[in-house]
């Protein structure tokens, strides 16, 4: 028990929380916007790998980092028209849809990365984002260093959900995308497209989800490796359930899991580690989620219209 | 049966990139007159449940692709074959009528030692954690037994760590992982009797974000060294600035700084055992892990490179007296597969 106490109030603990919680607050408010606007999107951990490997790969061919960021942000962009237009226009499932977008753009990368580099021994190696210590704020204990001796990349993940959550709740569109979600014939009713409004929050989402997997590569790594994405996406899937759909929340979740992830790395080098088998420590973030999600998911308000088609005109 | 057209072995997910791997792999096999060269060249095809870049298979890949440039192999392969698939990508490169199938049957023991029941006139040499068994005549078992290099290794990593402390980060406890962090960890033994270690495993072969995170967390916790099992381990040592060993591959080119030393396998002993006995038709159920052993050649210390001279002399004449004294045979490197535990 002091252990764990130790733990949680050193500063570094915190710091690795944010750190690996930084992909996945990117990735969960993609789908977060997805699904508000009543689209699932299961393309998301494919998306993600793509995110991964197109965003590395152009700075690999010379691009600037942030380029490197807006690639990978077009790169998602496009598997979410993909995935929009098979979803919204067309109605199909979106299950089928999202678990087919999530193998394409898994096998586009993989295929696209054995093509780019078809002869390497060790995988090739960019300089990422480094740590910007923030004047000032940085100096405050235990959360300086944990939140302000972070990659511009972890910062950029805390404005932008900041700003989701400004354009959900302050301003028309964010109105017109929670309504198409809930009721999209009310917004068809008030003059707005449900088929415009909804492809672009699938696209924007998916922009982001991607922004989630170069986070990988670009600051948490130097490099690309198949699989390195590794189930990231599925939990954000649940993350955007246990934030009852509100961005505030699913930010709170996510850093709960990766403080939970921190947490068990930590303690397998406690007297407990040489007790317990490895893998009990690694299912601890997932039990604990489990747990909290049951909790937290009992008051939470599922979007009505989500995974319903709409069809302009239908009775 | 010819081989005159790419197997597109594998239909899962991973089709489309293995597609394109086994095009390129045979691009150049299908131009030949394979009729003329089959006969003096073995046939190969490997396959591999990882792409080529990992740090295991790219020692395999290493020594086939030697082969062929020395003109003694055809060779093709499909990587990142999912275990689920082996079976049946066994069966399509045996159909196919290769000479000899070389891969990893880790986690498809039973499975793959069916198919290659099946199949007498093809000749397996698989990555295996079980010894040889004479009821599978064809099947030849490795693995990268470089217990010796490890224990190298650990004698250099003890006389450079100054806390006594070092950090081991692993995927899975699977038996070529940990002899290899116990031969490490026996070797740091002979010349601080009093280190600790810190062991971890992330349950993946892949998250290198991950195994970085860990090893973070073990600096935090005092270590200022780090076995480097995984990738991600050696950018965490970079990026603190703390030391790291390397295994199975010399990463020092990537990581000048801190990579002191690397335990490196030599899968061309084993291969080159494989194909003379293929040749001669003496090839039987052998177990051909001891052609990584070091007196074969099959593993070595990668140069000090740019720690030349930074490690203390004692310590490397300890390792040259090691050296040779394993070399003929006259100390043993104990070979543990239980699962190592932090102390």
């Amino acid at each position: 028990m002091a252990d764990i106490i130790d733990i949680l109030l050193s500063a570094s603990f915190w710091a690795a929380a944010v750190r690996i919680a930084s992909p996945l607050i990117f990735a969960t408010l993609g789908e977060l916007i997805c699904e508000r606007a009543g689209i699932l999107n299961l393309g998301i951990e494919g998306i993600m790998v793509l995110g991964a490997f197109t965003g590395w790969l152009a700075v690999y061919y010379g691009a600037d980092l942030w380029t490197g960021v807006a690639v990978a942000m077009g790169a998602g962009m496009l598997f979410g028209l993909l995935h929009a237009t098979l979803t919204v226009p067309f109605g199909l499932s979106q299950h089928v849809v999202g678990l087919g977008i999530t193998l394409l753009a898994t096998s586009v990368a993989y295929f696209a990365y054995r093509l780019a580099l078809p002869q390497v021994t060790s995988p090739p190696r960019i300089t990422p984002f480094q740590p910007y210590e923030i004047p000032l704020l940085s100096d405050i204990p235990i959360l300086g260093p944990a939140l302000f001796a972070q990659t511009p990349l972890t910062y950029l993940a805390f404005v932008l959900a900041f700003a989701v959550w400004f354009t959900l709740y302050r301003t028309p569109l964010g109105l017109a995308l929670r309504a198409v979600g809930e009721n999209p014939g009310a917004v068809e009713a008030q003059g707005l497209s449900v088929t415009a409004l909804r492809m672009g929050a699938v696209m924007v989402g998916s922009g982001f989800m991607a922004v989630g997997g170069a986070f990988l590569t670009m600051s948490a790594f130097s490099s690309f490796f198949f699989e390195m994405v590794n189930g990231r996406g599925w939990i954000c899937i649940a993350l955007v359930v246990f934030g009852a759909w509100k961005p505030g929340k699913a930010v709170l979740g996510a850093l709960l899991f990766a403080g939970f992830d921190a947490l068990q790395i930590r303690l397998q080098q406690t007297p407990l580690g040489a007790e317990i088998p490895y893998q009990i420590f690694l299912m601890i973030p997932y039990i604990l989620s489990i747990l909290a999600l049951i909790f937290m998911s009992r008051r939470a308000e599922v979007p009505a219209a989500l995974m319903v088609p709409y069809n302009r005109g239908e009775r | 049966m010819k081989l005159t057209k790419p197997v597109f072995a594998p239909l899962n997910r991973r089709g489309v990139l293995k597609g394109g791997a086994a095009l390129a792999a045979t691009a150049g096999l299908g131009a030949m007159p394979t009729g003329l060269l089959a006969q003096e060249k073995i046939s190969v095809a490997a396959i591999y449940t990882v792409p080529v870049e990992q740090q295991w298979v790219s020692r395999i890949h290493n020594a086939a692709t030697g082969a062929v440039e020395a003109g003694q192999i055809e060779y093709q392969f499909s990587e990142s074959t999912s275990n689920t698939d082996y079976a049946r990508v066994m069966r399509e490169y045996a159909d196919s009528g290769v000479d000899m199938i070389i891969g990893e049957m880790f986690a498809v023991e039973q499975e793959a030692r069916e198919v290659i029941a099946e199949y007498p006139n093809t000749t397996f040499l698989m990555g295996s954690s079980f010894p040889a068994d004479e009821n599978y005549p064809n099947l030849g078992v490795f693995d990268n037994y470089i217990q010796d290099a490890s224990y190298l290794s650990g004698i250099i990593a003890g006389s450079m760590t100054e806390t006594g402390n070092i950090g081991m980060v692993g995927g899975f406890p699977i038996p070529e992982v940990n002899r290899l962090m116990h031969a490490f960890m026996a070797g740091v033994r002979e010349v601080k009797p009093e280190a600790k270690f810190q062991v971890s495993f992330i349950g993946s072969w892949f998250d290198p974000p991950k195994a970085k995170e860990t090893a973070f967390a073990m600096i935090e916790n005092g270590a200022d060294l780090l076995y480097a099992e995984r990738f991600g381990v050696s950018d965490a040592a970079q990026e603190k600035g703390i030391l790291a060993i390397g295994n199975v591959i010399d990463t020092q080119a990537d990581y000048p700084e801190t990579v002191v030393a690397s335990a490196l396998w030599h899968f061309e002993p084993t291969l080159q055992a494989a194909l003379a006995n293929h040749k001669a038709g003496t090839f039987k159920a052998e177990n051909y892990g001891v052609y990584s052993f070091m007196k074969e050649g099959g593993c070595s210390l990668a140069p000090l490179g740019t720690f030349e001279g930074k490690v203390p002399a004692e310590a490397m004449a300890l390792v040259e007296e090691r050296t040779k004294a394993i070399k003929a045979g006259e100390f043993t490197v104990e070979i543990n597969d239980d699962e190592p535990a932090s102390s």
